[in-house]
């Protein structure tokens, strides 16, 4: 066995892991991410890009922190600010209005806009808009070039990251985990922050600890170019996403699909023909753009507690752990879930926000078959063609 | 019982507008082989083909490098349709076979079921034309695609009239549309001398015939063909650039190069010509194949990706089959289209054979003794490679390796983010290439992510190969050691308003959200019934959803 291995052993180059390991590397701690493939490849790299979640318990962290990204970390992140939401429906004005309403509720501004205000400020919107939100807070990112940000200042601050290596196993000695196996080799740890996305569970069943977790598959689509706009953060119509900096619109939403992810080896996953549907979303949120060009579609998988919320707790045994899923929500509160870990690695308690909401104890009481309960469940191709569906 | 998440998929899977035992992609003489001998087996078969293909579409350079030299007939579609059947006979015996022939319908997509995707009743494409998209399922599926050409940049090459081979043997023999008057032909393997033929075949001046080698490649009797009726070879050169006034190609400028095929500097010739022709080589159409998740392996003798076929040119997945140039590309099989013919034939057996349209003894009976193909040609990467390399040091590297990115090779191997972001700083400034090559070997999609080479909207048709080439050269790696770059869809570049689906199940608008419906994952933490230890969040789940 080799005697190999960092202070702190993170399992998973996703967007959570590499931003915990940031912050460790920054604060010092010797650090050593494990991932399985290539970093922020997955759902970590490929996501609406959002950074407005002031509901969570990292909302104001997350707020305070994304304006300062690029220069803490040292490479673009792409992070605009401001959001607009446009509602084609009372429904979805309504929608919008929660929205800002929790944001009023954490001393953001935002203002109610009429059709006129939304037209003039997303020229590609038309007239079946009935109005729309513009928060001054929140904001979006590109989650490929962030992940990739996270990685490199993760090692500019000497950190490490092993890609293309798989844990297979963890080691436990004395209460507290020891050391982890990888297809290459063993890995000492003094610490170990488990961040694996879909694979989390997995790793919690090793620990003896149960973690109710499914797995979903998504979609998103992306256009070619388009003039930019003023406030690229624009969603509505059940759609999120964003104009990239580049001109792309990139949106996703809809229907999910739950799966199984058994073992460490990712599925395969594909798009299907839901890329019409969120065309045919897309282009009734932005009539003025119906005649462009999707250009590419892409799948993600990503993974969801019972309540959908996170799961950021540092273990009670063994007492070396902390488990992270942020519960299909990672992206945008990276900056700040990655420091609430570091800090529960470090010094066993988070300094900036309340975690209470995400300990793993509120699952105590989950059956097992929760997920058939609430029908996330895998379904199969012949229950779906029994089940037909007319228009 | 369990419970139904109707914010799920489930119950909403696609519904095909039709059903069709066998389709085969691609009309040419591969598809229409497949179709007609899988027709006459009895099996209903639908043939699809892009061509004619629309302006706009080709104004993108998709599917081929057409370099903006199409005529403006090419906005008459019912003309072009007309050419494109006049041009393939073939076309009218597989009607007469009983084959349903789709002209001018593009295949965005294939789906297929999957460990991730279980509500999709049977595999399907997606189809379109102008105007609207749909999905047709079928039971086995023959992909002959083609193949598309490898292209090279070099100073000037964004200038209308910079085209690809097939690009130009399309407009020229399918659409009789080619814009050009005066060609230069780059490359002077089989395909170089093809190209050129079929240019004078068709009135059209052949300026030069272009060779980096110090010799012409091809076959030596069809060179003295063409050189006897006036076409110069001129080999032992590079381009140093296309010049013209803005936006057009008016003029080449040829660099004689050294013995190790280095350009030296003081013997440089322009010619004038209205078009650049690049006819070093091409490669499979494999992005269907991807889709359907055919296993693919590297074969440089025949164009590098290629799907793994059996004796019935059977893929990796039962139900796909591939035949002509997308199955593996070489240069012997040009002029020589009883070879994918036979592919084509071979795959409509098998696909019949195994829908159970005719036994299998019968199969083999039909099939005969094939005759045997040619062996593949050389491995043209490394010819390429020389190329790329001669390319580099006339154009340098400010040169656009992808145009629709604006992306040049220098910020390619530097890795660079894109200049719109005018991003500035040190740790940026210390990353390159090869400071990545140190957490893991060379991934195209990685740096495409980072640089947005092969992001646009050619879907990466112009660039996909010269990043390669240029990512193994800069990495002191081979290009088969470069993981293949990824295909989603849509594989045509089609409109948001093309796309969609004219009418959706009612549960698809009904219960439509952006993000899972889970009640409590965007409430405010702070509100009532949030921070808590009871009841459970499970509870919370049940009593929400009902």
């Amino acid at each position: 066995m080799t005697t190999r291995g960092a202070a702190v052993v993170i399992v998973g180059g996703g967007v959570t892991g590499l931003s915990a390991g940031w912050w460790l590397a920054r604060a010092g701690v010797d650090v050593l991410v494990l991932e399985k493939g290539i970093v922020g490849w997955e759902a970590s790299g490929r996501n609406g890009g959002g950074a407005t979640h002031v509901y969570s318990p990292f909302g104001l962290e997350e707020q305070r922190l994304w304006p300062q990204m690029d220069g803490l970390l040292g490479y673009p992140t792409e992070h605009q600010s401001f959001r607009i939401g446009v509602a084609l429906s009372e429904a979805q004005l309504a929608l919008a209005r929660r929205w800002a309403e929790i944001g009023e509720a954490r001393g953001f501004r935002w203002e109610l806009l009429d059709r006129r205000q939304v037209k003039e400020l997303v020229p590609i919107v038309g007239d079946n808009a009935i109005g729309g939100t513009y928060l001054h807070f929140g904001g979006h990112a590109n989650p490929q070039r962030t992940v990739q940000a996270y990685a490199w200042a993760l090692q500019d601050c000497g950190g490490r990251i092993l890609q293309h290596t798989t844990v297979t196993g963890l080691v436990q000695r004395g209460g507290r985990v020891s050391a982890v196996e990888t297809t290459r080799g063993t890995f000492g740890a003094d610490a170990l922050v488990v961040a694996a996305g879909p694979q989390t569970g997995l790793f919690a069943d090793m620990l003896g600890v149960a973690l109710p977790l499914a797995p979903a598959r998504v979609e998103m689509i992306a256009t070619e170019p388009i003039p930019l706009m003023g406030v690229g953060g624009v969603a509505g119509n059940g759609l999120y996403g964003r104009q990239t900096l580049r001109g792309n619109l990139v949106y996703g939403g809809g229907p999910h699909e739950w799966i199984n992810v058994p073992d460490m080896v990712t599925p395969e996953h594909r798009n299907t023909p839901l890329v019409r549907n969120l065309a045919r979303r897309l282009a009734e949120l932005f009539p003025g753009a119906a005649h462009v060009r999707m250009i590419r579609a892409w799948s993600g998988l990503v993974e969801n507690t019972p309540d959908g919320l996170p799961v950021v707790d540092r273990l009670a045994s063994p007492d070396n752990v902390v488990i992270a899923t942020m519960s299909s929500v990672g992206f945008g509160l990276s900056p700040a879930s990655g420091r609430a870990i570091s800090e529960l690695v470090q010094h066993g308690h988070c300094s900036f926000a309340d975690l209470r909401a995400l300990a793993l104890s509120r699952f105590a009481d989950t059956p097992a078959d929760w997920r058939e309960r609430a029908g996330w469940v895998a379904t199969r191709a012949e229950v779906a063609l029994a089940a037909g569906g007319d228009s | 019982m369990a419970a139904v998440d109707r914010r799920s998929v489930a119950g909403k899977g696609p519904r095909p507008e039709r059903h069709v035992p066998l389709i085969v992609v691609g009309a040419g003489a591969a598809g229409v082989a497949a179709a007609i001998e899988a027709a006459r087996c009895g099996v209903d078969t639908m043939l699809i083909d892009e061509h004619p293909v629309d302006n706009d579409m080709m104004a993108m350079d998709v599917p081929l490098c057409f370099g903006q030299r199409m005529q403006p007939a090419v906005r008459n579609r019912a003309l072009m349709l007309e050419r494109i059947v006049e041009s393939n006979p073939a076309l009218a015996s597989a009607h007469e076979a009983g084959v349903d022939v789709q002209l001018g319908t593009y295949v965005w997509a294939a789906f297929v079921a999957g460990p991730t995707v279980q509500e999709l009743p049977s595999p399907m494409l997606g189809l379109a034309d102008e105007r609207r998209s749909w999905l047709v399922s079928y039971e086995r599926l023959i992909v002959a695609a083609g193949a598309r050409d490898v292209l090279l940049g070099f100073a000037g090459w964004e200038r209308a009239g910079t085209l690809g081979a097939s690009g130009a043997a399309a407009l020229l023999t399918r659409y009789r549309a080619l814009s050009a008057r005066r060609l230069v032909v780059v490359g002077s393997g089989a395909l170089g001398l093809h190209t050129a033929a079929l240019a004078l075949e068709h009135g059209i001046e052949v300026a030069a015939v272009v060779e980096l080698d110090d010799r012409v490649r091809g076959d030596h009797a069809a060179a003295k063909a063409l050189a006897e009726r006036g076409v110069p070879f001129v080999t032992g050169h590079t381009i140093r650039a296309a010049l013209g006034r803005v936006g057009e190609v008016e003029s080449v400028v040829l660099a004689p190069v050294d013995g190790e095929g280095r350009p030296t500097t003081g013997h440089d010739r322009e010619i004038a010509c209205d078009a650049v022709c690049l006819a070093l080589g091409l490669v499979p159409s494999v992005e269907l194949l991807h889709l359907v998740g055919a296993r693919l392996r590297f074969e440089g003798a025949r164009g590098g990706w290629v799907p793994e076929v059996d004796t019935w040119m059977r893929t990796s997945v039962p139900t796909v089959f591939a035949a002509g140039d997308c199955a593996g590309f070489h240069e012997g099989m040009l002029g020589a289209p009883e070879i994918a013919r036979e592919q084509g034939r071979l795959a409509g057996l098998g696909a019949a054979e195994s829908l159970g349209a005719l036994g299998r003894g019968e199969a083999e009976q039909r099939r005969g003794v094939p005759s045997p193909a040619p062996p593949p040609s050389a491995n043209l990467f490394g010819y390429w490679q020389a190329w790329l390399a001669s390319l580099i040091e006339t154009g340098g590297w400010s040169v656009n390796v992808c145009q629709c990115e604006e992306v040049t090779r220098r910020e390619l191997v530097e890795t660079r983010p894109p200049r719109y972001l005018k991003w500035d700083s040190p740790q940026m400034d210390a990353r390159s290439l090869a400071t990545l090559l140190r957490d893991g070997p060379v991934n195209q999609d990685q740096i495409k992510r980072l640089t947005r080479a092969g992001m646009g909207p050619c879907q990466s048709r112009r660039c996909r190969e010269q990043v390669g080439l240029l990512l193994a050269q800069a990495a002191g790696t081979s290009i088969e050691q470069i993981p293949l770059p990824t295909f989603r869809p849509p594989v045509r570049p089609l409109p948001l308003n093309v796309l969609w689906p004219a009418d959706e199940p009612s549960a698809m608008r009904d219960d439509w959200v952006s993000w899972f419906g889970i009640p409590t994952q965007f409430s405010p933490h702070w509100e009532p019934g949030m921070v808590l230890d009871e009841p459970t969040a499970h509870a919370r789940l049940i009593v929400s959803e009902e």
